[in-house]
């Protein structure tokens, strides 16, 4: 801020690169637009008027895996779904973050049977793990957060 | 029990030999399997039966032999009347006549039958898996299907169970 004061009014601030990169990344990461289960109703409520994510700047879910920052994977993953999750993600360009939203997504939840995927990060690496079944938008709210403190920590070497 | 229903099951009871069951105002009719097509052609045509509501079916593993009951829930729209159609079949290479042919509605549900009973209709035009993927090995619905528990993760045994997690690389 010194700089400021002796440059005057020129408008310019002077950062490190990773800040400056990484204050864009998190300020406009866009979910993908897709829910599973119950958990997608609360994403959804997290989205809206109420709690209202476009506070951190992401009010936009994206359709398409190649505009997307961010996998929210909210509810249980059938072994029939596995491989259209793995792909979407594969879909996604880097970087890329995935949230596994509510117990099912974390480790299986209730559903410990041959059907459901015993936590998504069998299939696709999860930054965030966002307990309850499902968890309430505050939750989420604060798995986004948690998320955004470790993109704001990464380094140009993490890039590469 | 309405007039109709009870005109069906005195007209079939002549001339098949079939049992029939009553429960709570509803009628269940048991018929041997290789008679299938032949029967539900009947209702279908002679009873007003047009409709095929659900093909399900049972696993009585262990306490009965034949082990598996094939049920048909028949609707009647012009007499709102509910008829179950059910059969038993073997374990032992389950197989039944389609009735996709009586019933085009019995198309998926016998797919779906298939899928998780194992029992084969023959003569269905498409006899594929409809709800476990296509690669899948056994019949998750048959009673002596293991369940596919997985140990849950605790603290105490987390390291154990974490060593054969699998883990997927960015």
């Amino acid at each position: 801020m010194g700089l400021e004061q002796k440059a005057g009014n020129m408008g310019i601030v002077t950062t490190s690169l990773e800040k400056a990169v990484n204050w864009s990344r998190t300020n406009a990461m866009w979910p993908m637009l897709f829910g599973l289960a119950c958990c997608a109703i609360e994403m959804m409520a997290a989205q809206a008027a109420d709690y209202d994510m476009s506070r951190f700047g992401m009010e936009l879910m994206r359709a398409s895996p190649r505009q997307s920052d961010l996998m929210i994977v909210a509810g249980r993953v059938s072994r029939k779904m596995a491989p259209v999750v793995r792909k979407l993600y594969d879909q996604m360009p880097a970087p890329k973050w995935v949230i596994a939203m509510g117990d099912c997504a974390s480790c299986g939840g209730i559903f410990n049977n041959y059907a459901i995927l015993q936590g998504v990060d069998e299939i696709v690496p999860v930054d965030v793990y966002v307990a309850g079944c499902p968890p309430r938008p505050e939750g989420l709210i604060h798995g986004v957060l948690t998320l955004h403190e470790k993109v704001r920590k990464e380094t140009i070497k993490d890039w590469a | 029990m309405s007039e109709h229903l009870q005109n069906t099951i005195t007209r079939i009871q002549a001339r098949n030999q079939v049992e029939v069951e009553e429960f709570r105002g509803e009628y269940t009719v048991f018929i041997e399997p290789e008679k299938i097509q032949t029967f539900l052609l009947e209702l279908r045509d002679q009873h007003a039966f047009d409709i095929c509501m659900d093909v399900t079916a049972v696993d009585y593993y262990p306490q009965d032999t034949p082990r598996f009951h094939v049920i048909y829930q028949l609707y009647s729209m012009p007499h709102n009347v509910r008829l179950q159609v059910r059969t038993r079949i073997d374990g032992n290479n389950p197989r039944l006549d389609t009735v996709q042919g009586i019933y085009s509605s019995a198309n998926w549900k016998e797919r779906e039958v298939y899928d998780l009973f194992g029992i084969h209709f023959t003569g269905h035009p498409d006899l594929r898996r409809m709800v476990m993927p296509e690669d899948w090995v056994g019949h998750p619905l048959r009673k002596d299907y293991p369940l596919g528990y997985e140990e849950v993760q605790f603290s105490f045994n987390f390291d154990e169970i974490m060593i054969n997690k699998p883990h997927p690389k960015d």
